[in-house]
């Protein structure tokens, strides 16, 4: 089962090397991790979506406490989290068939932020469903690039103390 | 004032109290080194490799309790350390390691003996520092002899510039820490101290199986109290050797793989299992569903990621050893657990096994076998303080198996990574920590081979150490699972095989080839006595001489060539599955 994995850690070099680590030595798959600073420039915030069963998830958010730069850890409740990713995605496109790419992406509130004689690029943000419907409809056109930031997520509500 | 980088180094290592280092120079390391020129306080031990500098440091912390130091260069010096770390890591002992690295300006260009030190041990150390600035130097120190020590021990690692080593700071010890990710649970949870005597007082099958977590935190003397308060019977990992005497009769010796056979079948036949200070590892539990299978598990580590890793526990308690183990005993005493009725069929029960099953090999006044002269060494030296380290495979199961220990601290071993080479260099460092103690090393001919020219290191410093080898004349434990699992294919295990032998070869005869190196000439050449002994009767007499000389004594024990370890448990099996000798 996938889990989004929410980590508070310390803004230090070498950080994100022992986190990563981590996982693969202990034979844990990441699905996507995404990290950034947070409003504390001290601390960063990772969301690592993994998939896991319970056991072997209890086992890694254990090990994950025990690297020093580690100071907090959320197991996130998907019906209690907002998680979002960011795509951008590269169609091949024609004089003939832009308009309907761009109909598609309108109903997707996808934004256009580049257009080519051959392509459009698409900036397109939402969850993991809406963000796979989107590249399911925009694949028969032909994908010719895409990158994708991993999820990032926080917990709904007040800041948990 | 301003001072160096490598004179707050110093300085913080004496705020730390640092009075020894086990090292060897390097051209990154000469401003440590000549800040360590003289040193009125810091003692540092040339060693002659890195690896034997980690193992010195880690048998130093194990015998002493402190944080053991170790100092090694930038790129190939700090790499042979690799090996030291990774064990003291295996094995939770604090160390601190201290590399040179190149200067900052040049750092990932591939410079002259560049390593990336802190990259490379990442899986292995407990945490590791790359210091980029002089004035963080004394914050590190203290962070790092904190994180080794404190918690479940381990290594920490400070790789440190040439430049930041040169770099001038006003010095100033901090006195506060600030680690807000690093906040060990030391005490245990009353009410799950509460729930798990409460499963003491109404088990009628208990036994406590604690290991090295119980040492570290020098709980041996709470365990025995316990365990003598309510009249359970104690068995211990290898890393656990020495909590209870070894003529405690309630000390049924170490469990596992070549545990003994009453030890495995009391902790199959429990209904509860204690377990402090121990992770359940595969070398202990065997095949891991059959392990104990009508025993509830109260499991108590100082490690929380320990429990629940391997077997569900009923009660699982997160703390030091000592705190539960006291909390412990006063609960038992409040439910007044009258131990010796409740458990008298139990005792008995192990009693009669202990009888029937005892640790056994072939007595004989013409073969030379190791465990005689295991047993000779255990009565010779029966002294509350002698520190027995050993190498790893046959050697160091027979002296886990025939060696009466005493008490916590005294028996020093590589468990988790199992280093053979280990048996020398950590003598070393034990020896270093406690002058006042005997330390003899038990180890085998070939792992004594692997980090033998730290002889030279305890010759020089005049280190009455006694060395024990056990020589077979083959890689004894590989031979041994050859013969019994792979068909008797000695595939490189015989130590006398040379360019004469026939390339598959399973019959040592007369005929072989002569052993190479002569050991006796080998600790002649460093300066220490070399005596040779072949029978039985010349054992007792040479282990004497040995304990009598103020000198490094090698004794080279011509043990019988194909003597295996037993009991045994093949991999995978349940433990209740024993080999016990030869013959079945």
């Amino acid at each position: 089962m996938k889990h989004t994995l929410s980590v508070l850690v310390e803004n230090k070099p070498g950080v994100l090397a022992r986190v990563a680590g981590l996982f693969s030595r202990r034979g844990f798959n990441i699905d996507s991790l995404a990290v950034g600073r947070t409003e504390d420039p001290l601390l960063s915030r990772m969301t690592i979506v993994v998939d896991a069963e319970e056991h072997s998830l209890e086992q890694v958010i254990k090990q994950l406490h025990k690297l020093i730069n580690v100071i907090k850890i959320s197991d996130l409740d998907p019906h209690a989290s907002v998680g979002r990713e960011l795509l951008l995605m590269k169609v091949q496109a024609n004089a003939k068939n832009r308009p309907e790419i761009v109909a598609i992406a309108d109903i997707f509130r996808a934004k256009i932020v580049d257009v080519s004689r051959s392509s459009l690029t698409l900036e397109i943000t939402g969850t993991a469903d809406k963000v796979a419907a989107i590249e399911d409809l925009l694949k028969p056109y032909g994908i010719s690039e895409l990158a994708r930031t991993g999820k990032i997520a926080l917990a709904r509500g007040v800041k948990e103390k | 004032m301003k001072i160096t980088g490598a004179e707050a180094l110093l300085r913080s290592l004496e705020n730390e109290g640092v009075d020894i280092v086990f090292g060897i120079p390097g051209g990154v390391l000469l401003p440590i080194y000549e800040a360590l020129y003289g040193h009125p306080k810091i003692n540092h031990i040339l060693m002659r490799h890195e690896q034997s500098a980690a193992h010195a440091a880690d048998g130093y912390a194990r015998a002493t309790g402190k944080v053991g130091v170790c100092i090694a260069t930038s790129g190939p010096g700090a790499t042979n350390l690799v090996t030291g770390i990774a064990n003291a890591y295996m094995d939770s002992v604090p160390i601190v390691a201290i590399t040179g690295q190149v200067s900052t300006p040049v750092l990932g260009t591939d410079a002259f003996q560049e390593a990336d030190i802190t990259g490379i041990t990442l899986p292995i150390v407990k945490h590791s520092y790359l210091v980029k600035d002089s004035k963080d130097l004394p914050r590190i120190v203290k962070e790092a002899f904190h994180i080794a020590s404190t918690g479940r021990p381990g290594p920490v690692l400070i790789d440190i510039p040439k430049d930041v080593a040169t770099g001038e700071i006003d010095f100033k010890y901090p006195e506060q820490l600030n680690l807000p990710g690093y906040k060990p649970t030391v005490k245990g949870h009353a009410k799950q101290i509460k729930a798990a005597a409460k499963m003491i007082a109404e088990s009628k099958k208990p036994i406590i199986y604690c290991g090295g977590g119980v040492i570290s935190a020098d709980a041996s003397g709470e365990l025995v109290k316990l365990a003598e308060a309510a009249q359970i019977p104690v068995t211990t990992t290898l890393m656990g050797i020495g909590i209870i005497d070894g003529d405690n009769p309630l000390n049924l010796g170490m469990l596992g793989m070549h545990g003994t056979w009453y030890a495995n079948h009391a902790i199959t036949a429990s209904d509860l299992i204690i377990a402090l200070g121990v992770r359940f590892d595969d070398r202990v539990t065997g095949k891991l569903a059959e392990f104990a299978p009508n025993a509830k598990i109260i499991h108590a580590d100082i490690d929380p990621a320990e429990i629940g890793k391997n077997v569900p526990a009923r009660v699982p308690i997160v703390g030091s050893a000592k705190g539960v183990i006291k909390g412990l005993i006063d609960e038992v005493e409040k439910l007044a657990i009258k131990g010796s009725v409740k458990h008298k069929a139990w005792l008995k029960q192990i009693a009669e096994w202990r009888r029937d099953h005892p640790l056994r090999y072939g007595k004989s006044d013409k073969i030379l076998r190791p465990q005689f002269v295991v047993e000779k060494i255990s009565e010779l030296t029966a002294k509350d303080d002698t520190i027995i380290t050993t190498g790893v495979g046959q050697n160091q199961m027979w002296a886990a198996q025939f060696y009466k220990t005493k008490r916590a601290r005294t028996f020093i071993s590589s468990g988790g990574l199992g280093t053979m080479g280990f048996g020398l260099p950590s003598a070393l460092g034990a020896q270093f920590g406690k002058p006042d103690s005997k330390v003899f090393t038990i180890d085998g001919d070939g792992s004594f081979q692997m980090v033998s020219q730290d002889l030279a290191t305890a010759v020089m410093n005049k280190l009455p150490l006694n060395i024990a080898i056990l020589n077979n004349g083959f890689l004894g434990m590989v031979r041994q699972w050859q013969e019994l699992f792979h068909g008797y294919k000695y595939s490189s295990s015989c130590m006398m095989q040379d360019y004469t032998c026939p390339p598959a070869c399973s019959s040592p005869e007369s005929e072989c080839p002569r052993y190479r190196p002569d050991f006796v000439k080998l600790a002649e050449a460093y300066g220490a006595k070399g005596i040779r002994v072949t029978s039985p009767k010349d054992v007792a007499p040479a282990i004497k001489s040995a304990l009598a000389d103020p000198a490094v004594v090698l004794i080279d024990f011509i043990v019988n060539r194909e003597e295996k370890v037993f009991p045994m448990v093949a991999p995978g099996a349940p433990i209740t599955d024993m080999l016990e000798s030869e013959t079945e």
